[in-house]
């Protein structure tokens, strides 16, 4: 569980943007980072509450300077309506990860064992794989992959993060 | 514009629930438009307007112009839109039509200029088809544009008109493109649109913070040494008058930009003329000699401010803008105030006294003296481009409204004519676009009948687009050209001669066409002109002879455009041009002393 561990050591931000639930708006939110250069390190999309609204959860790099710009062009866009920078405030963040895994009868006790360490959910078997699901901040997600690499991962796939502010504060409100 | 409304709820008279009757997408755009009291639409046809096309026979209200190239009817639209102040509307169908479109739109995203294209697109079914014509243009356009639309349904017509509208003028201004797709031109749906338009995701700041405005004034209070460094956005926000007086209250000396040009006179005492790459001399040593700099709708850029690093360094930084993005991105600013240009140095002015600097001003004249926006013109040499702008200015001055494609002579035009007015100078800044100028010109022509349209142009950006002579002949549309004709791409011609060791690679014209027998072949007038003597009757004749003319200038192709501050370099290292009409190269050390 990391409380704002975000953005504090290596310029890498979480980005929660409120956006018109439209044809092309994640189009613009991805150009917009492409056109000027900015990095995308892993985006998360959904639609809230609010069927009219849709939540992109985007992680980004930059120093201060390339954050604000970030922060003022995703707000600039005729279709976002909400932009902020979850270190800013106290938030949970999570990702969840599918994870299959080579598992031979002779190593599943041990894959399991792990497993359940991490509260994974094993989510299929096979005669030859296990496939695990795993929900957790960056750092959870890291060490398991770290202790399951020496069985075998043959194949994972990620969300993305996604986040949410702690308490009764939501992102709900005027554009900033 | 709220005629229509009234007259439609008027009519009515029903539960709200009940809908009027379906018309059909082409007489939806036509009643939108006429709606945001669009009086021209630069368009070229395709078959898929075919029904769009048919409206403009016979009503009157909006004319249609067959122009005869697309990246032209973004151009005209911009000239339109830069003249006015209104939106520009232009046309074109799918495919080709639309991606010719892009160089004009990404020009007027570069500059802020509100313009809507209309863009035809295979019907919704064939979509991403491959389809004959298809093009995508949304994504194609999606970072040049302020916005855009693709319009799925027919009954969505008239609010997204409304929409693109409202977002291309309003804020920091912008081209907004709607793509439409054949069925939804062809098929028939409600023409209902909410009374005032309202996006949660689009609410731009206009008034500036009171705490800013107050830290401004005081800023302007406690500075020995200020600069007005004004840009394009004071133009946009009407800020003319406001500016004067903040300058002429505390005396400020202002600086413009290319795109700001217009929004002070360039003869007042206050007036530094424009700065950066070929600004004047004393605009920029005053930059670096300021304590504050005030920057009103600009948003230096490095063509203004050479090695960002070096630039102002002695200045305390106010930047007054309506687009949050722009503040901050290449220089920090001290004092940010995000908000319209004149609504926030009508308040600035409010808090501002009178105030005298006469060292400052007695710093500025000298610095004038010593380095003068000069030209050198011997006995019997080729007419110099900046006498022939000179001379143009003295006989035509603020009857006219100047366009410019983008070179040399546009440096020249922006250093040596006299504007009096806003809006009287138009120019491709952002995107330095050839080929800018003429279809502006046309554009400028309709927006100001009361004004006498010039474009003074190069050759190499004429020769661009000069097919549109034919519209401007079809419509009798009275742009001149004043053609500097020099036969060669001079401002890359100029960069070889000072950084390419005179080495002229593949930009001299040695096939030029006879531009009087051109303007001819379109029905136009022309004349060619060699000598001084014949410069300001050739000008007299231009602007007495009804309908387009050419006036081919044939001037010094060896001419360089000075000062200049080679590109990324620190101000300090301008090259220059002395009052003995000597070029010195970053001769700052030789200043006179403080």
């Amino acid at each position: 569980m990391s409380r704002n561990s975000n953005n504090t050591k290596d310029d890498t931000h979480t980005i929660a943007v409120l956006v018109e639930n439209k044809f092309g708006v994640l189009a613009k939110v991805a150009s917009l980072f492409s056109a000027r250069g900015y990095n995308i390190d892993s985006l998360c999309v959904g639609v809230t509450q609010d069927p009219s609204v849709s939540r992109i959860t985007l992680v980004t790099r930059g120093d201060a300077k390339v954050l604000e710009q970030i922060r003022k062009h995703l707000s600039k866009l005729i279709d976002t309506f909400k932009v902020m920078d979850m270190g800013e405030t106290d938030s949970v963040e999570r990702e969840m990860i599918l994870i299959k895994i080579s598992a031979p009868k002779a190593s599943r006790s041990e894959i399991f064992q792990i497993i359940d360490v991490f509260r994974g959910r094993v989510v299929d078997v096979s005669t030859d794989t296990i496939t695990v699901e795993v929900t957790g901040d960056e750092g959870k997600i890291h060490a398991i992959l770290n202790l399951l690499q020496p069985f075998g991962i043959k194949e994972i796939a990620r969300t993305g993060k996604v986040a949410l502010t702690r308490g009764a504060k939501t992102l709900k409100g005027s554009k900033n | 514009m709220a005629v229509a409304t009234k007259a439609r709820s008027q009519s009515t008279k029903k539960p709200a629930k009940l809908k009027p009757k379906k018309i059909s997408g082409a007489e939806i755009i036509y009643r939108s438009l006429e709606r945001e009291g669009v009086k021209y639409v630069f368009g070229h046809p395709g078959a898929i307007l075919l029904t769009l096309l048919d409206l403009f026979l016979e009503r009157s209200k909006i004319k249609h112009l067959l122009i005869r190239h697309e990246q032209c009817a973004a151009h005209m639209a911009e000239g339109y839109a830069r003249a006015s102040g209104e939106v520009g509307v232009c046309l074109t169908t799918s495919g080709p039509g639309a991606t010719n479109l892009i160089t004009g739109i990404t020009d007027a995203y570069m500059d802020s200029i509100p313009i809507v294209c209309l863009t035809g697109q295979v019907a919704t079914t064939m979509v991403g088809n491959d389809a004959f014509q298809e093009a995508d243009i949304v994504g194609m356009t999606r970072t040049v544009t302020k916005h855009s639309y693709l319009v799925k349904s027919t009954d969505d017509l008239a609010e997204t008109i409304q929409e693109a509208f409202y977002i291309a003028r309003t804020g920091r201004p912008g081209p907004v493109l709607v793509d439409l797709p054949k069925d939804v031109l062809l098929g028939d749906g409600h023409y209902q649109i909410p009374e005032k338009v309202d996006l949660r995701g689009y609410k731009p700041t206009t008034k500036g913070h009171p705490k800013q405005i107050q830290r401004v004034a005081e800023a302007i209070k406690e500075s020995k040494q200020p600069l007005l460094y004004v840009g394009g956005g004071a133009i946009h926000a009407e800020a003319h008058k406001e500016i004067l007086k903040l300058a002429e209250t505390a005396e400020i000396p202002v600086t413009y930009t290319l795109l700001g040009a217009g929004a002070f006179p360039s003869a007042h005492e206050l007036s530094l003329g424009m700065l950066g790459m070929h600004g004047t001399a004393y605009a920029n040593y005053a930059t670096m000699e300021c304590d504050l700099l005030i920057a009103v709708g600009a948003r230096f850029d490095d063509r203004v401010t050479g090695k960002v690093s070096e630039f102002a360094t002695r200045a305390k930084i106010i930047h007054i803008d309506i687009d949050p993005t722009a503040i901050g991105k290449n220089k920090a600013a001290d004092i940010p105030v995000v908000g319209d240009a004149r609504l926030v140095l009508a308040e600035v002015n409010k808090l501002v006294k009178p105030q005298k600097r006469a060292l400052w001003k007695k710093r500025i004249q000298n610095l004038r003296a010593e380095y003068p926006l000069t030209f050198d013109s011997p006995e019997g040499a080729p007419i110099k481009p900046q006498e022939a702008i000179v001379a143009l200015s003295e006989e035509v001055g603020d009857k006219a409204i100047i366009t410019t494609e983008v070179g040399q002579h546009q440096m020249w035009a922006a250093q040596f004519y006299n504007f009096t007015f806003p809006r009287q100078f138009i120019s491709s800044g952002g995107l330095g676009t050839m080929g800018f100028g003429f279809p502006a010109a046309i554009g400028v022509a309709l927006a100001r009948p009361d004004k006498l349209a010039i474009d003074i142009a190069g050759d190499g950006s004429f020769q661009m687009v000069m097919q549109e002579v034919a519209t401007a002949v079809q419509y009798g549309i009275p742009v001149k050209v004043f053609l500097l004709n020099n036969a060669t791409l001079g401002m890359v011609r100029q960069w070889q001669d000072l950084f390419m060791d005179r080495r002229f690679s593949e930009v001299d014209f040695d096939s030029s066409p006879d531009y009087v027998k051109l303007a001819e072949a379109f029905g136009a007038s022309g004349r060619r002109i060699v000598d001084k003597e014949e410069l300001r009757p050739a000008i007299q004749e231009m602007i007495t002879t009804p309908g387009p003319y050419i006036l081919d200038v044939i001037v010094d192709p060896d001419e360089l455009v000075f000062p200049m501050v080679p590109a990324g370099s620190a101000t300090k290292d301008m090259i220059v041009r002395d009052s003995r009409k000597k070029v010195l190269r970053g001769k700052l050390s030789a200043l006179p002393d403080n």
